[in-house]
């Protein structure tokens, strides 16, 4: 099995060790991973801000990069969902079907390619989980609180194996933290207010870290604790799936 | 109310210079949405209900041309007058014509969005007609000169201090009460009057069932029963989206509208008027005002399945942190975004983007409308048509957050030259709202990119 | 006043339905949404199941409760009425449409002016049938001398038979099927308000107070 590694552009930039953490994570398992070093950006910034239209070149070139492989891995809901649901060629239609279908979000391929159902993993913290909304809604990595349907998470699957993990309780177990691409600075004032409860609901239950599938989001956490002075820090899922503290 | 020229964002970020009252809206809100959980989980098949419910409201649409028909031609057999509006001005038209007919020149008016949509009360004004809005709610914004700013709650963002000064002021109550169970009296006894001294009665309406030519209006007051029992004349306006084919479909929508709006497991009461009563006149009048074209939108359409439960709202996490108010349209939230664009794209070009696209919507919305989807969608004709100063404001700050902090763009500038061609509009803005409020995250000393070329090189 | 005129629309003749009766408006709205309109989609079969495991009786009364109305229980016309005698020992105006239970004060004439129904303190009713998961009664006009009856009294009561407590509203519109009316209503408690700060009320602008007397018999 041949797993292209797809690295978000802020995972790349900012948080290296995440992609790190994701490569190594893949191959513990055995997976024969790739990494093709021309790959910018899905086009996601782009296509929320009304510009979908204008990600045609971002498309052709992620179709160069990603076409062929058995799958197609990221540590990233929210650009997993974009090429899930907006990658399209018109020359190249029958491969961007493929990579639509192909591409995973890394604890999804976990759970469900790879089937994983332990890990040497140790993280002895207490964490809470946010539920980035892309993941979460868009990729149904959980259940969603607004449906009356079973519960389950594929997330907190995972991190239910590592050795001294605590889970934290929250009141509010899928609220979207703000983010929201190009929302965070367009609406400035209401992307902080609500990362700054995001924050708030974590803390007053005691997290030391808060992770999630999405770094974005994260970006967007940590920006505010540490403006708060916060000792709370976030952390990819991958790395603590990767720990060994 | 005069916004000025101000976009969702700048309303926005003027509700969030109280950051008490941002959390008190808030809570209040979330602890509806959390009462319409709890609702939908104590009865079995809620997803089943709304999927039926959806799937009623599709074939509503795809044969609207028919029901329409069918439901007027009832309704006339039933001995209602029924009125065709193309437009809000037509809409206003009619209305004031048949209160000068009868030489009316005060009306008592229940709840309805539709003559909010059509500003129907500033109409009737300017022709010396005064209307008395009859749900607390709106009466309460009334009094404030305010407009609702919620569908079902349309007070919401009023403290109980401020209505209790209000009363003072205009009911003449005394001054520092604000006891809500007092100042509910003190409008029953001010409201009954009007009642009962009013020959015209304006109520909006929930469901008109094509079968039968009767049209359901739900309240938990009973505003709506005692305006239209009461008067001479009983309007009832709606837009013709409120169609359902059969009177049996109401079992469905009425186990829906009020879990998923209050939580309450129906409302108090739910009216279903079919003829006037002796010596009454009674009037529908059907309202297009842009939805024949949004019904030919393919992406949009389904918008109209809407049934106004405002759930959508309590859930959204943008609305309540930013009010009813900012979205300076008469439906607030997520589906006022996706409804507005259609009536006037220049103006309401901002709303499509007063999202993260979270997705929440969608999955409170007892008729399944895919409204995070068609936000996204909006965004992107508002952005091909060229449309509107302020959503491509947004859209470019968010783009010049992307390529201005150094790290992105220096990648950028590596590898992504389609972007800088394709967008010239971006560069050279310093702006950085980011920074305001949070920090920015410390570039690591090498990228991803560059640490696999230098460890994994043999790959 | 008479005589508003616009191209195309009339208002000014003696029959109402042709002063009301704006044919260009219609058509061009007709017309647009035939065209708009999509593929036909078909209507879907109502299928829900009744719950087997609820005790309509029990479910109604726990529901009526949680909305702010009362329920009672009881074997005969003549308890009922000692409970309204004992509740509304105060009430100056009662109005019953109910034979068994005597009314009180001045009564009403069916046909006259609605509005001197204003001062009714308590007006008993008989509900149709009741619905147990939400607890709202059906009442139509055929058994109000005027609709305004059960909105304007400050009080209301119904009497409902045990066995017409059904399960689900789809239930309730399977009873109602075909049948006429000029008006029906589902009453579910009191009339409220929660308008102010969401602090719930009872008490808007219909009856404060709703009470139910559930016959076993
Ligand atoms: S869009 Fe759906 S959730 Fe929102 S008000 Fe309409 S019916 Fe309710």
């Amino acid at each position: 099995m041949t797993v292209a590694l797809f690295v978000p552009c802020y995972i790349d930039q900012f948080y290296p060790q995440v992609a790190i953490a994701t490569l190594e994570l893949l191959e513990k398992f055995g997976v024969k991973v790739v990494y093709p070093p021309d790959q910018t950006c899905c086009g996601q910034p782009m296509a929320n801000s009304g510009f979908e239209h204008l990600t045609h070149s971002c498309n052709e070139l992620f179709i160069k990069n990603f076409a062929g492989f058995d799958y197609i891995v990221c540590p990233s809901g929210s650009c997993t969902l974009h090429i899930k649901d907006h990658l399209h060629h018109e020359k190249e239609e029958e491969k961007a079907g493929q990579i639509r279908k192909r591409v995973y979000e890394l604890t999804e391929f976990l759970t469900d390619v790879l089937k994983v159902e332990a890990l040497d993993a140790r993280f002895p913290h207490k964490v809470g989980v946010h539920q980035s909304c892309h993941g979460q809604r868009g990729l149904q990595l959980s259940q969603m609180s607004e449906l009356v349907a079973e519960p389950f998470s594929k997330p907190g699957h995972l991190l239910k194996m590592v050795e001294g993990l605590e889970l934290i309780e929250l009141n509010r177990v899928d609220e979207c933290c703000g983010f929201g691409g190009t929302f965070c600075v367009a609406e400035e004032a209401v992307s902080v207010k609500m990362g700054k409860d995001r924050v708030k609901d974590h803390v007053e239950h005691g997290a030391e870290y808060i992770t999630g599938g999405d770094m974005s989001c994260l970006m967007h956490l940590e920006g505010i604790l540490r403006r708060q002075n916060s000792k709370v820090q976030v952390k990819h899922i991958a790395e603590i799936l990767n720990s060994k503290q | 109310m005069n916004n000025g020229d101000k976009d969702h964002a700048a309303l926005a970020q003027q509700f969030n210079r109280d950051e008490p009252r941002v959390n008190w809206h808030d809570e209040t809100l979330w602890w509806v949405r959390a009462k319409r959980d709890k609702a939908a989980h104590t009865i079995p098949g809620w997803e089943h209900l709304r999927e039926t419910a959806s799937r009623i409201k599709n074939n509503v649409l795809s044969n609207m041309y028919g029901y329409l028909q069918q439901f007027e031609e009832n309704a006339r057999k039933n001995g209602v007058i029924v009125h065709w509006a193309a437009d809000a001005g037509e809409h206003n038209e009619i209305v004031c014509g048949i209160l000068q007919k009868h030489g009316i020149n005060k009306m008592v008016k229940s709840k309805s969005m539709l003559t909010e949509e059509c500003h129907l009360n500033d109409y009737l004004q300017q022709n010396g007609i005064e209307v008395i809005d009859t749900d607390l709610g709106e009466r309460i914004v009334q009094l404030a000169k305010e407009p609702p700013s919620h569908i079902v709650l349309p007070c919401i963002h009023k403290k109980k201090e401020e209505i209790g000064e209000l009363f003072h002021e205009h009911l003449g109550t005394p001054e520092g009460n604000a006891d809500p169970q007092f100042l509910t009296h003190a409008a029953r006894l001010h409201l009954r009057e009007k009642f009962l001294t009013r020959r015209a009665a304006l109520t909006g309406v929930n469901f008109a069932i094509a079968e039968t030519g009767e049209f359901v209006v739900c309240t938990n007051e009973g505003n709506a029963d005692m305006g239209a029992h009461l008067a001479d004349v009983h309007i009832a306006c709606m837009g013709f989206e409120k169609l359902l084919p059969q009177r049996k479909h109401l079992g469905v929508f009425l186990r829906l509208l009020a879990r998923s709006a209050t939580g309450q497991p129906i409302t108090t009461y739910s009216s279903h008027f079919k003829k006037p009563r002796k010596g009454q006149e009674m009037h529908i009048v059907l309202v297009d005002n842009g939805r024949s074209v949004q019904l030919g939108r393919e992406d949009f359409r389904n918008s109209l399945k809407c049934i106004r439960c405002g759930a959508c709202m309590n859930t959204c996490p943008v609305y309540r942190r930013s009010g009813g108010h900012s979205y300076h349209t008469a439906v607030a939230g997520p589906i006022g975004s996706i409804l507005a664009p259609n009536l006037d794209m220049r103006k309401y070009a901002d709303l499509p983007f007063a999202s993260t696209l979270c997705g929440s919507c969608s999955n409170v919305c007892p008729v399944k409308i895919d409204i995070h989807d068609q936000l996204y969608k909006w965004r992107q004709v508002l952005m091909k048509e060229g449309y509107g100063p302020a959503a491509k404001k947004l859209a470019m700050k968010g783009m010049t957050f992307t390529l201005s902090n150094p790290g992105v763009y220096r990648f950028a500038g590596k590898t992504g030259r389609w972007v800088m061609g394709k967008m010239p509009f971006i560069v050279n803005n310093k702006l950085n709202p980011w920074y305001k409020q949070r920090e920015m995250p410390e570039p690591p000393a090498q990228s991803f990119n560059e640490w696999y070329k230098k460890n994994r090189k043999a790959d | 006043m008479n005589g508003i005129k616009k191209t195309g629309r009339l208002i000014n003749t003696d029959q109402l339905r042709d002063i009301y009766y704006y044919m260009n408006s219609r058509e061009k709205i007709l017309a647009a949404i035939k065209k708009s309109q999509p593929a036909p989609r078909e209507l879907p079969v109502l299928d829900f199941p009744l719950p087997d495991d609820m005790d309509a009786q029990e479910k109604f009364i726990a529901v009526l409760s949680s909305i702010g109305g009362a329920a009672h229980t009881v074997g005969s016309y003549d308890e009922i009425q000692l409970l309204i005698n004992r509740e509304y020992n105060d009430a100056a105006r009662i109005i019953s449409l109910v034979p068994e239970i005597e009314s009180r004060g001045q009564y009403f004439e069916p046909g006259t002016n609605p509005h001197l129904l204003e001062d009714v303190d308590l007006a008993v009713i008989k509900a149709q049938f009741g619905v147990a998961e939400n607890a709202a009664v059906w009442i139509t006009d055929d058994m109000l001398p005027e609709r305004v009856l059960s909105f304007i009294t400050q009080n209301l009561a119904v009497v409902l038979h045990r066995r017409d407590i059904l399960q689900l509203m789809h239930q309730a519109y399977e009873r109602i099927g075909g049948r006429d009316y000029g008006f029906g209503v589902f009453i579910a408690g009191p009339s409220k308000t929660a308008d102010i700060e969401q602090s719930l009320v009872l008490g808007a602008h219909g009856s404060r107070t709703m009470r139910i007397f559930i016959l076993q018999s």
